[in-house]
Formats: structure tokens, sequence, C-alpha cells
């Protein structure tokens, strides 16, 4: 069996008393495609920050292409190949769609401290390419401040490829947009990702985004892995259902 | 020291902690709810002392009126912060944030020199507390009974706000605000009367602090800006938004205050910047304070809008005038466009921490102050070559900003801003007491350019190549990678580290960057005036060019020009023609950001886009 290019083991975070990730164990293999669902709470965002640097673990260990990245800053991450997103749209709101894509570019190539060459003529296009990818390539020179809400998330997907990832984690890609462009987008992020072989790992609430693009599940309930595997067995998994219709009380 | 002799230090410690502590927890109400920096916080304090004097001499009231007069000043002091925050400051909330601090500043000029116009700039010596005259024997030392009175005042005050923050509905809506005012504004709370009755009750607590001032120290014109900057000290030590912390962080700064005369009386002006400093490093946002709510909209505290780029033509044609005008102009014009254009490039430098990288500092004078003793002190010392020792400017302000944006780079907000001056302080301090080497008040003397650069008009040139090129070298950097870089760790710092942009590293490389060329403005200064002394170090040096910033736009070091352009010309002229300029200069100021809410390019640019 060839090496994953992911494998977590017992990765635990409590605030408090609150144990938000309690022993998430998995291996995500070159070029999957997995969604990670979990009712509100679950820990999902949690496990996601862990996953990116942005919050400290408080045990367990993460192995990128068998490197140890837990405990690593969030920009030397990335600089490994693990792009994400943000389940709140992140973007360089004063920038240009295109400097938020150069700005990437230009971190991801080493030369985010050039202080002479005029930034008009670096990097434009391969950024106006990955803008074009995505379908925003007519708002490349609006502030990001006033683009449509699913605009940004679009953007937000085009700085996330800026340093060709090898692992793409998507916090909710599809949150507070219409019905109609979620199944767009996802079905848009499926193609690039097939197209360029990444794994993704993505959180979502929409079960129909979930089930038509993800190739495997794994159910997260207070902070554990419940379930994972093929989207049809998690479906009928009793314990999944029980977490999501048995359980009043943890819906918002 | 003898144990009685501490016993009075500590005692005359905490009579001085209980004011501070007034002051500072206004301070930080105002500061932690509306987020406005208030200068004009200190004025406030002043005004109140200087009314309290009149009041309790006028009232036919007895052995009462001084009492009644400390009240009816306070309460009037309380009323004019409602004053200021419904006629002026309500008209700019809409605007980036610091432009309220232009404002409070606008305020502080104004209050002097109404101050100066009412009662003169003699010093006054205030009424005695009646009843509370004396003074009792403590320890076989004499101590005023007054101090002791304050001291017992002072956890009364504590109490009371206490129970106002803690037992009172508007109290509860005053803690949630300071944690998170979107927040609370979501949740339907009226901001405009939530800020107007906070800022009226902080302007109230600085005028109770000054008017119980009076019996202790004589009436100065200057005694705004010595409160105002211990008052800051003390609310980012305790912590922003922490009663406990403030109260905290008084006794402490006041304490340290006492015996710092005592023990090194030498270092006693820095050893509370000093003390601030190891606090915010320690603990970055203050003994008791927490992390502030993250802000959801970005970049809401100073840029709101991307670089704004000039037309070509314009740039060109005011460079023609640059070039081609100083022979036509008496040579006492030449001298003040030498000044403009080195304070457009301080402007400038600070304008790339500022603008582009978010960052408010309070302390870059330091840079400024640092390349002109850098040049003054390799000439006195070594006899160096003029173009050596200018040269030697920015390099020196370069490395004194990479020394101290280590420490400063690891905070944000007003703890960074805070600690931006406590450095800027020490390096004061150390310039003002460092005899033998820097003449101290004395300063250094005889620092002129080279014999063939020494007419106006080829200093002028020399002066115009060096920071003209410097303030063109700022705008390309401001277009270049860098600047792109350090304006997206300013929108959003959590996507930026996700796009691998280390912050830290490229926010102190933004101080040396910014130290460069405020060195080489200092240096540019410094042959100008062929002198140098420590005020160039002082506070005011660390506003002015904040000031200048804020005027011209915050977006682009071209604003930063413009601002010292306008701000330098407006000092000049009214300094010329009337005594009172601070009046004229801040009656502008306040006209000018009611006009230019974004500063005069800011909105010229919004016009044109």
């Amino acid at each position: 069996m060839p090496e994953p290019l992911l494998r977590v083991v017992g990765v635990c975070k409590a605030f408090g008393g609150v144990r938000a990730v309690d022993g998430v164990s998995f291996e995500l293999a070159r070029g999957e495609i997995r969604a990670l669902i979990g009712p509100n709470g679950a820990g999902k965002s949690t496990f996601f920050n862990i996953l990116a640097g942005q919050l400290r673990a408080d045990g367990g260990a993460v192995s990128y292409r068998g490197e140890e990245i837990l405990g690593l800053a969030p920009h030397a991450i990335w600089r490994r190949g693990v792009s994400r997103t943000f389940q709140i749209t992140a973007t360089f709101a004063t920038l240009s769609a295109l400097e938020n894509v150069q700005v990437a570019r230009l971190s991801a190539t080493g030369r985010s401290r050039g202080l002479l060459r005029l930034v008009d003529r670096l990097e434009v296009e391969r950024s106006l390419a990955l803008l074009a990818q995505v379908g925003l390539a007519e708002q490349a020179r609006r502030p990001a401040g006033v683009l449509a809400y699913g605009d940004l998330k679009k953007l937000e997907l085009a700085i996330a490829l800026a340093n060709d990832p090898a692992l793409l984690l998507l916090d909710e890609p599809t949150a507070g947009m219409a019905p109609a462009e979620r199944g767009a987008l996802m079905a848009l992020t499926g193609s690039i990702a097939r197209e360029r072989e990444l794994t993704v790992l993505f959180t979502e609430h929409d079960m129909d985004v979930v089930f038509a693009v993800a190739e495997r599940v794994m159910v997260l309930h207070q902070g554990r892995v419940i379930a994972e595997g093929a989207p049809d067995t998690v479906r009928t998994n009793p314990e999944v259902q029980a977490v999501y219709l048995g359980e009043p009380a943890e819906a918002t | 020291m003898s144990p009685s002799l501490v016993l009075i230090q500590l005692l005359s410690g905490l009579a001085h902690a209980m004011v501070l502590f007034l002051i500072a927890s206004g301070l930080s109400l105002i500061f932690g709810v509306t987020r406005i920096v208030n200068f004009a916080h200190g004025s406030f304090y002043m005004l109140a002392a200087y009314l309290t004097y009149t009041l309790a001499a006028t009232l036919p009231l007895g052995a009462a009126a001084f009492y009644v007069a400390v009240l009816l000043a306070a309460a009037s002091v309380g009323l004019t912060g409602l004053g200021v925050e419904v006629t002026l400051l309500r008209r700019v909330y809409r605007a980036p944030e610091l432009y309220q601090l232009l404002l409070t500043f606008a305020l502080v000029l104004v209050v002097a020199d109404l101050v100066k116009l009412c009662w003169g700039s003699e010093n006054l010596t205030g009424p005695a507390a009646p009843g509370l005259a004396g003074s009792v024997a403590i320890a076989g030392q004499l101590f005023p009974t007054y101090d002791l009175a304050l001291i017992a005042l002072g956890p009364l005050v504590a109490a009371g706000l206490w129970w106002l923050f803690y037992r009172t509905r508007w109290g509860v809506v005053i803690r949630a605000a300071t944690q998170d005012r979107e927040m609370v504004a979501v949740l339907g709370v009226d901001q405009a009367r939530l800020f107007t009755s906070v800022f009226a009750l902080g302007s109230f607590l600085a005028g109770l602090g000054g008017a119980l001032q009076v019996p202790r120290q004589a009436l100065t014109n200057v005694m705004d800006a010595s409160i105002i900057t211990e008052a800051f000290v003390v609310v980012v030590v305790g912590g922003m938004g922490s009663l406990p912390g403030a109260l905290l962080a008084a006794v402490l700064i006041g304490v340290i205050d006492a015996f710092g005369v005592l023990v090194l009386p030498r270092a006693s002006l820095v050893m509370t910047f000093v003390v601030m400093a190891v606090v915010l490093i320690v603990r970055p946002w203050g003994l008791l304070g927490g992390p502030p709510a993250p802000q959801r909209t970005a970049a809401a505290a100073v840029v709101t809008a991307g670089a704004v780029r000039l037309p070509r033509r314009w740039v060109a044609a005011v460079l023609a005038v640059l070039i081609a005008a100083p022979p036509l102009l008496p040579t006492f014009h030449v001298w003040v466009l030498v000044e403009i254009l080195a304070f457009a490039l301080f402007a400038a430098s600070l304008q790339l921490l500022m603008g582009t990288g978010g960052m408010v500092s309070f302390g870059h004078a330091a840079t400024f102050g640092l390349g002109a003793y850098g040049a003054a002190l390799l000439v006195t010392w070594t006899k160096a070559p003029m173009l050596l020792a200018f040269a030697a400017a920015p390099l020196a302000a370069a490395a004194g900003a990479a020394l101290y944006g280590y420490f400063c780079v690891r905070l944000s907000s007003i703890y960074f801003a805070m600690l931006t001056l406590a450095f800027a302080q020490i390096a004061f301090a150390i310039v003002h007491q460092w005899y033998d080497v820097t003449g101290g008040d004395n300063g250094l003397l005889g620092i002129w350019p080279a014999a063939w650069l020494a007419g106006p008009l080829a200093y002028y040139y020399l002066a115009l190549a060096a920071c003209g090129g410097g303030v063109a070298l700022l705008a390309r950097i401001g277009r270049a990678p860098f600047g792109l870089t350090l304006r997206a760790a300013r929108d959003h710092a959590r996507r930026a580290e996700t796009v691998g942009i280390n912050i830290r590293l490229h926010q102190w490389l933004a101080f040396v960057v910014a130290g460069f060329f405020g060195g080489l403005a200092g240096g540019a200064f410094v042959f100008l005036k062929g002198s140098v002394f420590p005020n160039l170090l002082a506070v005011p040096m660390s506003v002015e060019p904040l000031v200048m910033v804020l005027l011209g736009g915050v977006q682009a070091p071209a604003g930063a020009a413009v601002g010292a352009a306008i701000y330098k010309l407006l000092d000049t002229v009214a300094t010329k023609y009337t005594e009172y300029w601070q009046l004229v200069l801040g009656a502008v100021l306040i006209l000018l950001v009611l006009v230019f809410p974004r500063g005069v390019l800011g909105v010229l640019g919004d016009r044109r886009a």
C-alpha cells in the first residue's frame, strides 16, 4: 500500500473542559476527495485550524508526506503544499482580486520581500489564469471588498491554488451561497482537483454537495470520528443517523 | 534610605496613583468603547484644574467653595466632553478610526491656547483644601493631610466605578462593548448614545482628576502633556478596559515614580517607560487585559481604500516647481522648504508603517532622532566628513529600528503604539541624560554641511535629492511585492499567514525600512539646523508625523508628503503672525478633518475614482 499523503494520529484539543477535538486519527490517500461532516460544534473548524497551524493541538501527530507538521507555523505549513480556505471568507479587502492572487503567487515564488520591482508586472499572467480558472477573470481589477459573496468564495479558491498545493483544506466552501451556486462551485472544485491531482479534505453542511463530490465521507461528532467510508455506507450508518436526526439538542 | 522615608515616599506615590487612576480609568473607558485615542484627555484634566482654581476663588461659599468647585469643574469638563463628542467626533465616526485621533490632537492645541488666553502662562498656585490643609506626622516625618485624604478617596472612587460597571445595566453594556462592540451594536444598543455617555463620563473622570490635583501642584500650561503620556502608560500597563488593571497599574506607576526620583534621579524620566516596555514584552495585553475580539471588518482601523496612485502629470509638475522655484525665492523660504522636505520624508516613512503596514507608531521620533544624533555624534567625535555622517544617519536609525522593532512587532493595536512610544522615550532619556557623549540638554552644536553644500541653494538641492528621492523610493516600495504583502497582512492577518507570509518578519522589515528613511530625514534636518537637541526624540516629534500622515492621507507616501507640507506651512505662518498659533493651527486642523475625513489625498482620490 502506498504511503498516504496525510496521516493524522490521535489529535486532541480542549478548550477549558470541552474536548473540541478528541483523538482524531485517519489517513488521506493521494488524490482523494473526502468530506468531513458533522453537526455544528462537532470540532470541524477547530480540527482544520490545527491542521493549518493556526491552533496549537494538545497532543497527537500529523505527518504530511512523511514529515511531522503539527506545531509548525501556518506559513511554514503552506510552504509545504497545504493550502486552505476559511468558513467565513478571508480575502484582502483593499486589494484587487488580481492582487489577492498575486500576493499568494509572490509568496509561493519567494519574492514577497522584493522592494523595487513593480507588482504590476509580476505574476500577472499566472494569477489571471487562476482567476479565469475559477471564473473570475471579469472581476480581476475590482477590490475584493466590493465583490459579491459567491465571488469571494471563488477568489479564496484561486488564492488557495496559488502555491500549487498537494493538499487542499476547504472549510465549508459553499457556506452562505445560493443552492444553485453551491453545486456549480463544488463541481468546479472537483474538476480542478481531478485535473491537478489534488487531495481535498472539505467540511460541508449541504449533504447534496457532499454526496455529489466526495469519494469518501468522514463523520465527526463531539470531537471524535464516528464513521468513515463510501458516501452510501456512511449515509445508512445508524450511529450517523442518530447524530443527525436523533439529537435535536445538537442542532442550531 | 531610612524606613520612615520609604514609608513617606510610598504614601506620596499612592496619593499620586489615585489621581492617575481617575484619569486613566476615564481614558481606558473611552478607548475601550469608542476606540478613540483621546489625546485631549490631558487637556480636559488641565482645564478642570484651572476651572477649580477660579471657581474656588470666586464662589461665595466659604470653606465649602473648594469642594463645590471641584465638583462643578469636573461636571463642566464632563459636559465639554459631551459637547465635543456630539459636535465634532460624531462627524468622523465613519472615517478610518485614526481620524478621531487627529481631531483630539487639534483639540489639545486649541485648549492649550485657550487656557493660556484665560489664565496666562505664569504658574498658578491653587488653594489648599479647607480642613485638609496641614500635615500630619507619620513615623516622625511630616506628610500632607490632603494626600492622605486622596489615598482614602481612591478606593472609594474605584468601588463606585466598580458598582457602575458591574451592577448597572449601563455598565454591563459598556463592558460588553469594550470586549466586542460590533456584537453590542447588533444586539440593538444605540451606539450614538452609548458613545456620547461614555465620552462624557470619561471626560468627567479626567476633570475630577485635574480638580483634585489643584492643592497638590502648581498649575502650568504644560500639565496636559505631562499627564496624558502617563495616563496612557497606566492604561496599557493595566490592560485596556480593565478597571482593576488600571488601579493596579496606577499604583505601580505612582510608586515607581515616587521612588525613582529618590533612587535614580537621572533615570526617573524613563523609569515608567522601561516598566511599560517590560510589562508589554512579557504580557502583550497588559497586566490584567486580554486579547481583543477579532475585528470582523478588514483593516477598519487605519485604511479603508487601496493605494492611491497620483497621475504622473501631477508628480512631474510638483517636481518641476521644486527644482525651478527655489532660486527665485528669498533665503528664508528656501530654508522652510528644506524643512518641509525633511518632514515630508519623515512622514512618508511613517506612512509605510501606518498606512501600508497598518502599524500605528507613537514613537517614530526615535528614527528621526537616531538619524540626527547618529550624524551629529560622528561629526562631533570623529570629525567625520559631512557626507559620510549624512550617509550614516539612515543606517544608525535603521539599526535602532531593527532592535526595537523586534519587540514591537509582537504586539498589536494600542499596545504596539505604546511600546514604540516607550522605546522612543528610552532613546530620549539616553540622549537627554548622557551628558558626556550627547551633551544632554545642551545638545550638539556646529553640525554644518561641507563648505560647498553650505549655501541655501546647494543644501536645498542636496535635501531635495535625498528626501525627494526617499519619498519616491518609498512610493516604489509601496507598489512593490513587499508593499503589497504588507497591505495583505494588514487587511487579513490569518489569510496572509495561510498564503505563506511570515507576518512578523515582514513587519519587522517594514520597521527597518521606515527607520532607514526616518533617519535619512533626521540627517537632512540636522545639517539644516547645524545642531541637535534631545527634543528631536520627544513625544511631539512622534505626534507631528502622525498628524501629517492623517492630514494628507494614509494610503500613499505622497499623502504624507502633502500633509507635511500643509502642516509645516500652517505652523510657519501661524507662529509668525500670532502668539496663539496653537489655537489657529488647531482650528484649521479641525476644519480640515471635517472637510477631508480621510485625508486630503484620500478624499481627492475617492473623488477621482
